[in-house]
């Protein structure tokens, strides 16, 4: 594998896609907002003090016993917090299905594919390639978004305690491991998807379909069915680790010169 | 340079659907050097043919070889021996001239990026808009762009798929013009088109091809087996019986009498027209001139085509 053809499939891709002001939006306003949403529920969370705490009647029991030592305001902070770290970790399904399916529907209506694959890149190599420039910002944006988050959780209010629980092995698993295995499957599904629609908008929204499980995992937790805890995570990754390993293989067996060539319509 | 012995490719559409078979069989040699026009209807295999041979797809069988390398086992080599302009230019329009040549000539390992991209940039005239987007350029300018990227790499084998394709005359003249550049400098040249009065200025060799080869020569060697060679006798006056002084040569295979004109076919104009014009004015007629009747490659083509 030739690491200089990838770095230039990469260089390509982020100079043809940022140019494209909607996919620089979903990349660049999502992230920032889903910093500043949490953020701005702790602040005023916070600020309501102690009338909160009737709320956290609302909580599931479960949850409760993952709050360990917290007041029952910096459990029900936690609480609200915890929703919005599952939003983290759409981030990284969002972000490289806009950017994977601009830069491979693009490449279809252009056909723009046919010298590229002309030239001595192998399809893994662009495939790689692609998969990187899509991966690489929305891995970059999730971790870089959440580190920012954790750092300000003081400045918003979150007591020390409340900044522990965010970087307990809960979220590091989640942001650290399942988000890069969930832009892998992002990606390929894209891919997958790309291989049968032209219309960039389309794919994307197909592609979409990778968030429904996290808005299970979400509502799930707000309705008290499900507390995300270090296991469910575990299990989740794992989860993930299947659902990647057949996207891949699904992915890379439409993403031949081939099959783009004759099969793309 | 390029070699393909019983070239098969069939596409296969499903279960339920029959296979398709695309090229059937191509044996063909181009030489070093050599522009060698492929033609054929829509839909004849010549766009499969050329992704064959540039290792876009693999054959179904058979075998072709790229100079010492071939089809199949040695892709690489290829892809970096040859270079193609697709139908379509297929450039990032919003990336600039100069950025779309850069990607490439770093994909295929040129060696000074820069330097080469300013070579053909300056070469096909875009040095100037070689920051613009190439979404703003016109449709000459695009295919003017393409041409420079398949030659970025310096290849010694150039596949052309309808070079000067919806072009207005002056840049089909330019594309041209560049194409017999390209001849002088040695680079082997395979020319898909369907505008035939090109492919008969252009091509040393033409093979016309509908899913398998139908014919192959040069273009004048295809005029004289398909049509014969012919003579055009303009008299100033005329009367029935030169046709039959002319009839009555040995080496005379028709003739003709068209208004003032006596139209003869024959073998070797060079060697008998001297005859003829000896007899002609024996027998009292004036010649004004003579010469020789030329078929077009369309009327080739259409022969070839309509025969299959």
């Amino acid at each position: 594998m030739d690491f200089n053809r990838i770095l230039t499939i990469v260089d390509k891709e982020w100079a043809e896609v940022f140019k494209n002001r909607l996919v620089l939006f979903t990349v660049s306003f999502m992230p920032l907002l889903l910093t500043i949403l949490p953020l701005a529920m702790l602040y005023f969370t916070g600020a309501s003090g102690e009338d909160l705490v009737g709320d956290s009647a609302d909580i599931p029991p479960q949850f409760f016993q993952m709050c360990g030592q917290l007041s029952p305001i910096e459990c029900m902070q936690y609480f609200l917090i915890n929703q919005f770290l599952l939003m983290f970790m759409m981030m990284p399904l969002i972000i490289p299905t806009a950017i994977a399916a601009y830069s491979i529907v693009g490449e279809k209506t252009t056909r723009s594919l046919e010298p590229l694959l002309a030239t001595p890149i192998t399809t893994v190599e662009l495939l790689v390639g692609k998969a990187l420039a899509a991966a690489l910002p929305a891995i970059g944006a999730t971790w870089l978004c959440f580190f920012i988050f954790v750092a300000l959780i003081p400045v918003a209010g979150g007591t020390p305690g409340l900044v522990s629980m965010a970087l307990g092995p809960t979220w590091l698993v989640g942001i650290l491991i399942i988000g890069p295995l969930m832009a892998v499957a992002s990606v390929n599904m894209a891919v997958i998807v790309s291989s049968r629609v032209n219309d960039p908008r389309a794919a994307e929204q197909i592609s979409g379909i990778l968030i429904v499980p996290i808005l299970a995992l979400l509502f799930g937790q707000i309705a008290g069915l499900i507390v995300i805890n270090p296991t469910v995570m575990a299990i989740t990754a794992l989860v993930m680790v299947v659902i990647d390993a057949a996207l891949v293989v699904a992915g890379a067996r439409l993403f031949q010169r081939e099959v783009i060539l004759t099969r793309w319509k | 340079m390029i070699r393909t012995e019983n070239l098969t490719k069939i596409f296969s559409l499903g279960k339920k659907a029959e296979p398709i078979t695309a090229v059937d069989r191509l044996t063909l040699e181009v030489a070093e050097g050599e522009v060698f026009g492929f033609l054929g209807p829509n839909g004849a295999g010549k766009t499969t043919t050329v992704r064959m041979l540039t290792s876009l797809i693999a054959p179904t069988s058979g075998q072709a070889f790229i100079g010492p390398y071939q089809i199949g086992r040695d892709d690489q080599a290829i892809r970096r021996m040859v270079g193609i302009l697709t139908e379509t230019p297929g450039m990032y329009e919003r990336l600039s001239a100069d950025k779309n040549l850069t990607i490439f000539a770093r994909l295929y390992g040129v060696r000074d990026v820069p330097g080469q991209v300013e070579k053909y940039l300056r070469m096909l005239g875009l040095w100037e808009r070689r920051f613009d987007p190439v979404g703003s350029f016109s449709k000459g300018m695009r295919q003017k762009l393409a041409i420079a990227r398949a030659l970025l790499h310096e290849p010694r084998v150039l596949f052309l798929d309808e070079p000067t394709s919806g072009l207005d005359p002056e840049a089909s003249r330019m594309v041209r013009d560049f194409i017999e550049e390209l001849r002088k400098s040695g680079v082997t040249i395979f020319l898909c088109t369907h505008n035939l009065d090109e492919a008969d200025r252009l091509c040393d060799r033409i093979g016309i091809f509908k899913t398998r080869l139908v014919a192959v020569d040069t273009p004048q060697n295809l005029r004289a087996s398909l049509f014969g060679r012919k003579v055009v006798f303009h008299l100033q006056t005329m009367e029935p019986r030169w046709q039959e002084v002319v009839r009555a040569l040995p080496f005379v295979r028709d003739v003709q009498m068209i208004d003032r004109r006596l139209v003869i076919a024959l073998d070797d104009p060079e060697a008998h027209n001297p005859v003829i014009v000896r007899r002609l004015v024996e027998a009292g007629a004036d010649i004004q001139f003579v010469g020789e009747l030329r078929h077009s490659l369309e009327d080739i083509y259409l022969q070839v085509i309509r025969a299959e």
